[in-house]
């Protein structure tokens, strides 16, 4: 009986991924708050049901009965959490909320089924990251200072990107570690989030020849003294970001070009400079002639996913943990071959999904600033999660950063939670202003 | 959708509203940013569907082996149907794999039980898949039993295998043989073999056996041999190359000992005087003292250019283990190395594979097929689960080239060594050649032949490559081999 349930519950957990995948999009089209506010019903207990479904196949696996209690513990979480937000946010986008717990549980269910102490220090991370964004959407509103402040990020920022490169231990070949008081952390998880501030607070203020100058300069400073950490994939993310902020501030193609022939001058400089560049594309290029050694990862990561096919072998069933860094850079792997690549495709819909409504927002927002911050951050999420995925199934060699809410790692939970909580500030003051000016919300809702 | 739809109101705030010019840009990168995605989309479901299938199989894969537990491990079976390997279980559910054929497939087939060779590695996802259909399985699933994996039919028939395995009798070497127009591998053979079914047990005697014995090397893609004059095959070519206008008007008088301008001599085999000889005539008699002279005028740039394009010092497209071939000759080196390596005797080593696929390459007119090893996969049930498609590899050889060389290798056999296939009831090419080894006291015995295809008998076509170690000369040990080979092929397409 077990095996049979089993083998159903893999299809469950396809059919009620697809669902929710399918009500993200339907959601655009919707007309109607009513309308919308029912694909957002159906999309959470999607979400209660992935982790019923999921728990239990790994509690009959592993007779453990603490992933019982886990998978209460994140019910309650999450249906704690969106309580919460919505108590204290009338308008709050449910939308990207519901996205942020999918994710989440997607993430949590892999990382039990690997190491479940893991995954509970990954919970009780998650559960203070929630805690603490709250009150951002608050800040975002209120606090009219943010939009002026470009030198307290520019200090915040270099300082801790400077004391990274000074201090930092070195992990996988790149410095990116900071240890303060005994907890290591990531600082450029979070200079990420200063660094769309103060493009935006610059670029937002005058787009004048002068500013851009200066503006760029400073952006180039971060980008520098990431690359010289070795921390390439995050450099790449700064640079992107800054780009389009600056297409968008300008409305000038010619900043992308410009963008565009750095980047390939860049690409070429970082391939005859650092030795593990080189090996990184070769291990992209061929990951089978050197499979033992430079190929190892990638070459592990597919066996996964190409073995896991577009049903996946499902849950307990595939040996994900025989690829290196499962936890953190090849989740994405893991999911693919035990949920099947129609999952894996579902997650890469959904942080599309969120990409596009951030633009969404970025479209609607009046000022200038927010405007910017909105495609700042917009841009760092899906180039970054662009660089995971794409990494891990061999389209562009692996760069070495993680897929946000579904990797394991205390700086990027918490720095994905700043990150989408700021985004809803952003949609908070655009449908608290479209409210007060009394304008009919319902069809042009965002 | 209406997402992008903008709303422009008068700015209340200090800061300007960009508006609907940078709401245009905010769609722009929307949709670049979609693009890339809808290729990694793309990319990501090709691989799942298609890419991952050359992947998973690898050994490096440990996630097949777990398959084990819940499969029965299908079997392997020659295209003309016989079983080469099989699991066969006893009254009490113990699994041993058994090959019923004995050694003649056995590096072909490879074995399971000290790690896995052959097709038993290279097949071994299909193997351990079950394709029998869903009720079946939910069944065995229920019932705690096993599912029968899919079964792997080879290209190479069991038929032509003995008929190889027989010609080449007991001595060391190597014959195998495709189909230039598929690609499909016929036969493989490679003497001394080793009994699957005992592996296990005769492993420390297999291993510790004389070094030169070598039972478990796949001689057919694993031996490196010097090609003695198969090699005139490049030397000529390369010589119409650098002589397009008047390669014709070669001349050389042969006294059946040619001497460099060192002294150095070498001399054609048994000494034979050929007298006057053309490029044509040359070749046809594997006249060494004419291709040694031509060795010392041709570019060696130009000559390793040609020969890595010939798949020299390169990869081959065989999924089996192979040794790629060496060649190495630069402008520095001696006038008598020039000359020796000319006729196939100086540092250069080949594999009987890859000879076979530049023979193959001549035959289809210059385009070489990817090699085959597996024709199609069944489920247990008799129904196709897959069919390897035939791929072309690339064109090795100019059109005219092929047709060029194809006219030597008929002369050799209507006028020179390859007059084993004289009286054969269809239209040989070969070249034979005989390499010296051992400060030239022995002998390697080379064959390569092809056989066009041909309509009106039926025959498709057929390569072969044969390599005898310790030989009297190509002519006499080995082309007797490929004629055998190919005459159960023609005979076998007449009926």
């Amino acid at each position: 009986m077990i095996s049979i349930y089993i083998e159903i519950s893999k299809y469950l957990i396809i059919i009620i991924m697809a669902l929710y995948t399918f009500c993200n999009f339907r959601y655009f089209s919707a007309a109607g708050i009513d309308a919308k506010e029912e694909y957002c019903i159906i999309q959470r207990r999607t979400v209660y049901l992935l982790q019923l479904v999921s728990y239990s196949v790994i509690f009959l696996n592993t007779g453990d009965l603490r992933v019982a209690v886990f998978f209460l513990a994140q019910a309650a979480f999450v249906f704690i959490w969106l309580k919460l937000c919505a108590l204290i946010y009338r308008n709050i986008s449910k939308l990207l909320l519901n996205n942020i717990c999918v994710l989440l549980s997607l993430g949590l269910i892999m990382l039990t089924r690997l190491d479940l102490g893991e995954a509970m220090r990954q919970f009780v991370i998650i559960c203070v990251s929630a805690g603490l964004t709250l009150c951002i959407p608050a800040i975002i509103d209120r606090v009219w200072g943010i939009m002026s402040w470009s030198y307290i990020y520019i200090g915040v920022g270099l300082i801790l990107l400077v004391s990274v490169l000074l201090t930092g231990s070195v992990t996988y070949g790149a410095k990116m570690e900071l240890t303060v008081a005994g907890i290591s952390f990531q600082p450029s998880e979070f200079v990420k989030l200063s660094f769309v501030f103060f493009a935006a607070s610059m670029l937002g203020h005058s787009v004048e020849f002068k500013n851009i100058v200066l503006t760029s300069a400073i952006a180039a400073l971060h980008v520098i003294i990431l690359i010289a950490c070795r921390d390439l994939g995050t450099a790449l993310i700064f640079f992107m970001a800054y780009v389009a902020i600056l297409y968008i501030a300008t409305g000038k193609k010619i900043y992308v070009v410009l963008g565009g022939l750095m980047f390939s001058g860049a690409a070429v400089a970082a391939y005859t400079i650092f030795s593990h560049v080189r090996s990184r594309v070769e291990a992209w290029l061929d990951p089978w002639s050197d499979i033992s050694n430079k190929g190892y990862q990638i070459a592990h990561s597919l066996f996964a996913i190409g073995t896991g096919g577009f049903l996946g072998m499902g849950l307990m069933q595939g040996m994900p943990e025989k690829i290196p860094i499962v936890e953190k850079d090849f989740i994405f792997s893991a999911l693919s071959e035990e949920m099947g690549a129609a999952v894996a495709l579902c997650v890469i819909l959904i942080c599309l999904g969120c990409f596009l409504q951030m633009m969404t927002i970025a479209a609607y927002m009046d000022m200038s600033f927010y405007k910017l911050v909105a495609v700042g951050l917009g841009f760092e999420y899906i180039v970054q999660v662009f660089l995971t995925i794409g990494g891990v199934i061999k389209f562009i060699p692996s760069t070495g950063v993680t897929l946000p809410f579904m990797s394991y790692g205390g700086s990027s939970i918490l720095s994905s939670f700043i990150l989408f909580m700021t985004v809803e500030g952003l949609y908070i003051i655009k449908k608290n202003e479209d409210e007060e000016f009394g304008e009919e919300p319902s069809d042009e809702d965002i | 959708m209406r997402i992008f739809k903008s709303k422009t109101r008068e700015s209340e705030s200090g800061s300007r509203n960009p508006g609907n010019r940078s709401n245009r840009s905010i769609l722009h990168i929307s949709y670049a940013v979609t693009g890339l995605f809808a290729a990694m989309i793309v990319y990501f479901l090709y691989f799942v569907f298609v890419g991952s299938q050359n992947v998973i199989g690898s050994t490096y894969n440990p996630r097949t082996d777990s398959f084990a537990e819940r499969i029965v491990r299908g079997p392997i079976m020659s295209s003309d149907g016989y079983v080469l390997s099989e699991t066969v279980r006893d009254e009490n559910g113990n699994e041993s794999r058994v090959y019923p054929q004995g050694e003649l497939f056995c590096h072909l087939t490879g074995y399971t039980s000290r790690g896995k060779t052959g097709m038993e590695s290279f097949g071994n996802f299909y193997l351990l898949s079950s394709h029998i259909n869903l009720i079946e399985q939910l069944e065995n699933d229920l019932r705690g039993e096993k599912s029968p994996g899919d079964s792997i039919y080879l290209t190479a028939s069991y038929e032509l295998q003995k008929v190889a395995s027989e010609a080449l009798g007991d001595r060391r070497g190597a014959v195998i043989a495709m189909e230039p127009a598929t690609g499909r591998i016929l036969c493989m053979v490679s003497k001394p073999g080793f009994d699957p079914n005992t592996i296990a047990e005769d492993w420390e005697e297999i291993n510790s056996s004389g070094k030169d014995e070598g039972r478990l090397l796949n001689r057919a893609l694993q031996g490196a041999y010097p090609p003695g004059s198969t090699f005139k095959i490049f030397t000529a070519l390369e010589y119409i190359k650098e002589h397009p206008e008047d390669y014709e008007d070669f001349r050389f008088v042969c006294t059946g000992e040619y001497r460099d301008s060192e002294g150095n001599t070498i001399s054609c085999y048994g000494g034979e005087a050929h007298g006057e000889q053309g490029l044509y005539e040359a070749f046809a008699n594997s006249c060494n003292g004419a291709f040694a002279e031509i060795g010392g005028e041709l570019d060696p740039e130009s000559m390793t250019g040609l020969l890595e394009k010939l798949l020299f010092n390169s990869k081959l497209p065989i999924d089996m283990p192979y040794t790629q071939s060496r060649y190495a000759l630069s402008s520095s080196d001696t006038e008598f190395l020039k000359a020796l390596t000319a006729i196939g005797q100086g540092n250069t080593l080949v594999s009987p594979g890859h000879m076979l696929l530049v023979t193959s390459a001549i035959a289809n007119d210059g385009v070489l097929m990817r090699p085959e090893f597996i024709q199609r996969v069944e489920s247990a049930g008799g129904e196709t689960v897959k069919t390897f498609r035939e791929k072309e590899y690339g064109r090795l050889l100019k059109g005219e080239d092929a047709e060029r060389l194809g006219e030597m290798m008929r002369l050799v056999v209507t006028e020179g060594t390859g007059s084993a296939f004289r009286d054969a009831p269809y239209e040989a090419y070969v070249k034979t050649g005989s390499a010296e080894y051992e400060n030239g006291e022995k002998t390697h015995a080379w064959c390569l032949s092809f056989v066009k295809p041909d309509s009106e008998s039926g025959s498709s076509g057929i390569a072969v490559a044969v390599t005898v170690e310790d030989g009297v000369s190509g002519g006499r040990t080995a082309a007797p081999v490929a004629r055998a080979v190919t005459d159960a092929w023609y005979q076998s397409a007449k009926n």
